[in-house]
């Protein structure tokens, strides 16, 4: 991943914006249907830092956030994360079961199940913009979720992106539902492979 | 009473602390932090080691991101506080593998962490003293400068001090 080697790769940017409203579109269209609810949603932002913030983005590093992984394979290969700090996990718990949405109680595997399956939304809807984009098809698997200290979970897209430069791409998107705020980062992380094919197959290199 | 201060080192970073202050870093997880400790001369070292390897890599200009240009350069700094090397003992924290991306052996980055870090200070002569790596879950650690005492917390599975 050359992703910022040489300055700023703007196409990349471009592609993430791209999938970041197309993708965010379609996501929050299929949770609305799910919990049968008007959803809105912010234009979904594309932020460059530096890797040695990535650990902070959702204020500190040791404060506990959840994280789903999804591996990419198919034309595409590599990983998909979304974090998400507690209280954004347990407005979105509380949205999914039609629960009071300040309430806040330990996740179980229901609920752990339910994050699970949005992080499976958005991550569909994200690959089928990208998809649609680069002609390029790709499946996603079952996602992980882990429940722990940010610094911990967020060392793993530092650490991919750390191979390769010194800055991290990713999308945040905020959406809402009447006065709540749930805030998501989504981390798109190909292999170097991959990221090459992406841009080639965009009509660059 | 003489106040510790405590030293924060993030990601990709290092630092030395002289007792009776201490270093901490925030929520390891795939990093790990390797604590060097001169209990003679009470002098403290950590380094958060994100990457095995700088030759691996051509973005390789943080040194402190590495294993192998992190350690040495973190003795060095230690030596210019009045540290001695032949006093250095190590411990290691964190290495975790946060999520199971084993179908790629090579992608469980914690291990080759741990690992790398280990066969630095092995060409170094450091001897490791103590340990806690591996594992799926991350770490809060804290190195106290006046009796080398590494402090590691966790979610779920509390305090623990190596």
């Amino acid at each position: 991943m050359e992703f910022i080697d040489n300055g700023i790769n703007e196409l990349y940017i471009d592609v993430l914006k791209e999938i970041g409203n197309i993708g965010t579109g379609n996501a929050i269209s299929a949770l609305a249907m799910m919990i049968g609810k008007r959803i809105d949603m912010k234009v979904p932002t594309v932020k460059m830092i530096d890797i040695k913030e990535v650990p902070d983005i959702l204020g500190g590093a040791d404060i506990p956030i959840v994280g789903i992984l999804l591996n990419l394979e198919g034309d595409l290969e590599g990983f998909i994360l979304f974090v998400l700090s507690q209280s954004s996990a347990h407005v979105l718990v509380n949205m999914l079961f039609g629960k009071n949405l300040n309430g806040y109680e330990e996740f179980g595997d229901m609920e752990k199940s339910a994050l699970s399956e949005v992080g499976n939304i958005l991550a569909g809807a994200y690959l089928t913009a990208l998809s649609k984009l680069t002609n390029l098809t790709m499946i996603q698997s079952v996602p992980q979720l882990a429940e722990d200290m940010a610094g911990a979970i967020l060392s793993f897209p530092a650490i991919q992106f750390g191979e390769t430069g010194e800055t991290a791409l990713y999308i945040e998107t905020e959406i809402f539902e009447s006065d709540n705020t749930i805030i998501a980062d989504f981390f798109l992380i190909p292999t170097i492979e991959s990221y090459k094919k992406m841009l080639k197959a965009l009509g660059v290199a | 009473m003489i106040e510790t201060t405590i030293i924060k080192v993030g990601m990709a970073d290092l630092n030395i602390a002289k007792s009776p202050n201490a270093l901490t870093t925030l929520g390891l997880g795939s990093c790990v932090g390797v604590c060097l400790y001169d209990s003679r001369n009470k002098v403290a070292g950590m380094v958060h080691v994100m990457l095995p390897n700088s030759r691996d890599v051509r973005n390789n200009l943080n040194p402190a991101k590495f294993a192998d240009t992190g350690i040495p350069l973190l003795i060095t700094m230690m030596e210019n506080v009045g540290a001695d090397k032949k006093y250095i003992v190590a411990k290691l924290a964190g290495g975790a593998q946060m999520f199971n991306v084993s179908r790629h052996e090579f992608m469980n980055i914690g291990k080759r962490n741990v690992d790398a870090s280990k066969e630095v200070l092995s060409s170094l002569s450091i001897r490791i003293v103590a340990e806690d790596t591996g594992g799926n879950y991350g770490r809060t650690i804290t190195l106290y400068s006046e009796d080398g005492r590494l402090e590691i917390k966790t979610i779920g599975m509390g305090i623990k001090i190596i």
